[in-house]
């Protein structure tokens, strides 16, 4: 009772019993999947069969499938097959399994030239796509800013507000050590090499360019796409999955308007504060590494920064900071609202946000950069 | 495997749990016997899931003792409890199936991870226990988003019954379904039950199956059980919550 399930041969004038005995049940799967197999080799050796089940002890659907293929396999081979001695008890669950249509055979997808070429043609329309379903969320909120301008009371403050804790006000300790350890890095390497030549006070002007104009801003700018714009993907697009957000478009809301406007000005609000806290932090650390591996004493550093920044330096850092979040809040927007129902969607969609988001980013500063140097700025 | 058989297949003594200062379940008492179907109902809120979700070991518990199959799950080590949670099945509220999986991979995954079967096997499997649950087997392909509500509830029961486990846990796995559905997924369960001798745990509120499914009925209240019995104690029951339940205009409408 208590071993393995068999499945004895016993020959019976010109026929064949198959006597199956023992528990016919899923622990044992694989035992019975090889017994199976060598019996259906069996066609055509006998006219035919019996399969015996009465001594069978336990049985379950799956033994059931197994008896029931074993059948089917003998009587397409020309044998004429019958089960036998089935108790009242399992032949219902037999009769549930014999309904079951054999599965269907599937063939694998090759790898051909012809399907890569069709892969390269479906990424470059998908691309193409991306580009206008970012354009088209540009419009949407722009419009809905629009309406909410002629209609101010259409405004959600509250959620803007706290849109703005999240991704200014709990931002800002993060931003700042990174930026001012940014700082550090870049002031002890300047000094390093300057030194060489005796141009240590040189570090100043360096560090005060490249943290107000550039690496203030789009270190700032990065770290937000990775911080806030996969949050606000994530958002968007578990809303999505649960149909959130056609319970919002049924009750008469505009989801652009209701979620998507007042994430998109808190970005925009608060990317230029963080930048400019970023870079103030940066210029700190900087400046307290010159002092102490430099020499450079504070008062020589601040003499120093002012001859070698312009206001433009700082300005060009502030314009962008603003266009930069816009870009930053599209991208993640648009990729939350393209989620469908699956966790792993969900991911994908999270991932290519922050990817886009920080490609979208870089582009954007080398666009700015020739527009400033072409206006001389 | 006789002198397990009048034995109950879960016994859970005096379990309390707690959210915070809310006492959810306050010393519960219940035994499931091997074979048969408990019907467990209650108010809405009254715990009926977290019980369920306790018993299978989602719920952290203040104290009390649950044995399923004999094993103490507080006892027991991981291989013991492999041993258990590969002998149930579980079909939660909402189906939980893996979304970023098709559906015959929903199904072929706990029998994958346990058994080491071929692939034409598990194909078949799948049809089979599509075909159990009433689906067609061309649904295999499809992934969970694709699938209506009772569809889902569907699959999600051919994965609990991937194994051919002998004991499953339904929550409300008749809401949402049409009336014919939910009769035929009752007779299901019934079938499965007699042919398997699967014993079945269900939460429910639809009476029908209470009347037509379940052997016997537990109802909770107040965290704890305040009645046991089959139906027809039920119906003699004075309990006011009880006497709401099962002779309420919608009960007199199943009864006649």
């Amino acid at each position: 009772m208590n071993g393995d399930p068999t499945l004895e041969r016993i020959a019976q004038g010109n026929g064949l019993a198959l006597c199956a005995a023992g528990p016919w049940i899923a622990r044992f799967a694989p035992l019975l999947e090889r017994i199976v197999a060598d019996a259906e080799k069996l066609t055509g050796s006998r006219p035919n069969i019996f399969i015996d089940v009465s001594q069978v002890s336990k049985l379950d659907t799956l033994g059931a499938w197994l008896i029931e293929r074993l059948r089917r396999s003998l009587t397409q081979g020309g044998v004429e097959a019958k089960i036998a001695g089935l108790s009242a008890n399992y032949s219902s669950l037999v009769d549930e399994v014999r309904r079951v249509k054999a599965a269907p055979a599937v063939a694998a997808p090759s790898v051909t030239i012809t399907g890569m070429l069709d892969q390269v043609g479906r990424n470059m329309v998908g691309f193409g796509t991306t580009i206008v379903g970012l354009i088209d969320m540009l419009g949407a909120v722009l419009a809905a800013s629009g309406r909410v301008l002629i209609h101010p009371r259409g405004f959600r403050l509250t959620s803007t507000v706290h849109h703005l804790e999240q991704v200014c006000w709990r931002a800002v300790p993060i931003i700042a050590l990174i930026t001012f350890l940014i700082g550090c890095i870049i002031s002890q390497q300047g000094i390093f090499h300057f030194r060489q030549f005796g141009a240590d006070i040189f570090v100043v002007d360096m560090l005060g360019v490249l943290v107000l104009r550039e690496i203030g801003v789009l270190l700032v700018a990065i770290m937000v796409a990775g911080r806030s714009g996969s949050a606000y993907t994530a958002e968007l697009g578990s809303m999505k999955m649960r149909e959130e957000i056609d319970a919002l478009r049924t009750m008469g809301f505009d989801p652009i308007e209701v979620l998507i406007l007042p994430r998109m000005l808190a970005l925009i609000i608060a990317l230029p504060i963080l930048a400019f806290l970023g870079a103030m932090a940066a210029l700190v650390g900087g400046g307290l590494v010159a002092w102490g591996y430099g020499g450079v004493d504070p008062e020589a550093f601040m003499l120093r920064l002012r001859d070698a920044i312009s206001i433009d330096h700082f300005t060009v850092g502030m314009i962008k900071a603003p266009v930069m979040a816009a870009v930053i809040g599209i991208v993640a927007c648009v990729e939350g609202l393209a989620v469908e129902g699956s966790a792993e969607s969900l991911g994908q969609h999270t991932t290519s946000s922050v990817v886009q988001g920080i490609f979208f980013v870089i582009v954007m500063d080398g666009v700015f950069a020739i527009f400033f140097a072409s206006i001389g700025m | 495997m006789a002198p397990e058989t009048q034995n109950a297949i879960i016994r859970v003594r005096d379990i309390s749990v707690q959210f915070g200062r809310t006492k959810v379940l306050d010393g519960l008492n219940l035994d499931v016997k091997r074979g048969e179907i408990l019907g467990f109902v209650g108010p809405s809120g009254a715990g009926k899931s977290v019980l369920t979700r306790t018993i299978i070991g989602l719920v952290p518990k203040v104290s009390g003792r649950i044995e399923v199959f004999g094993v103490d799950l507080d006892a027991a080590d991981a291989a013991q409890r492999r041993g258990v949670e590969r002998r149930w099945g579980i079909l939660f509220q909402q189906g939980a199936l893996f979304s970023s999986l098709t559906v015959s991979q929903n199904i072929q995954f706990p029998v994958r991870e346990y058994l080491n079967v071929s692939q034409r096997l598990l194909d078949e499997i799948t049809v089979a226990k599509l075909g159990m649950v009433g689906l067609r087997p061309e649904v295999a392909d499809r992934f969970p988003s694709e699938l209506s509500g009772g569809m889902i509830k569907r699959v999600a029961l051919a994965r609990a019954l991937a194994l051919d486990p002998e004991l499953v846990f339904l929550d409300e796995p008749t809401s949402g379904l049409d009336p014919i559905g939910a009769g035929d997924f009752d007779e299901l369960v019934r079938t499965l039950q007699r042919t398997l001798g699967l014993t079945v745990f269900m939460v429910t509120h639809d009476l029908d199956s209470l009347y037509t499914a379940c052997d016997r009925i537990a109802v909770l209240g107040n965290g704890k059980i305040i009645a046991a019995g089959s139906m027809a104690d039920m119906q003699a029951s004075q309990h006011p919550w009880l006497r709401a339940y099962f002779h309420g205009k919608r009960a007199r409408a199943v009864m006649g």
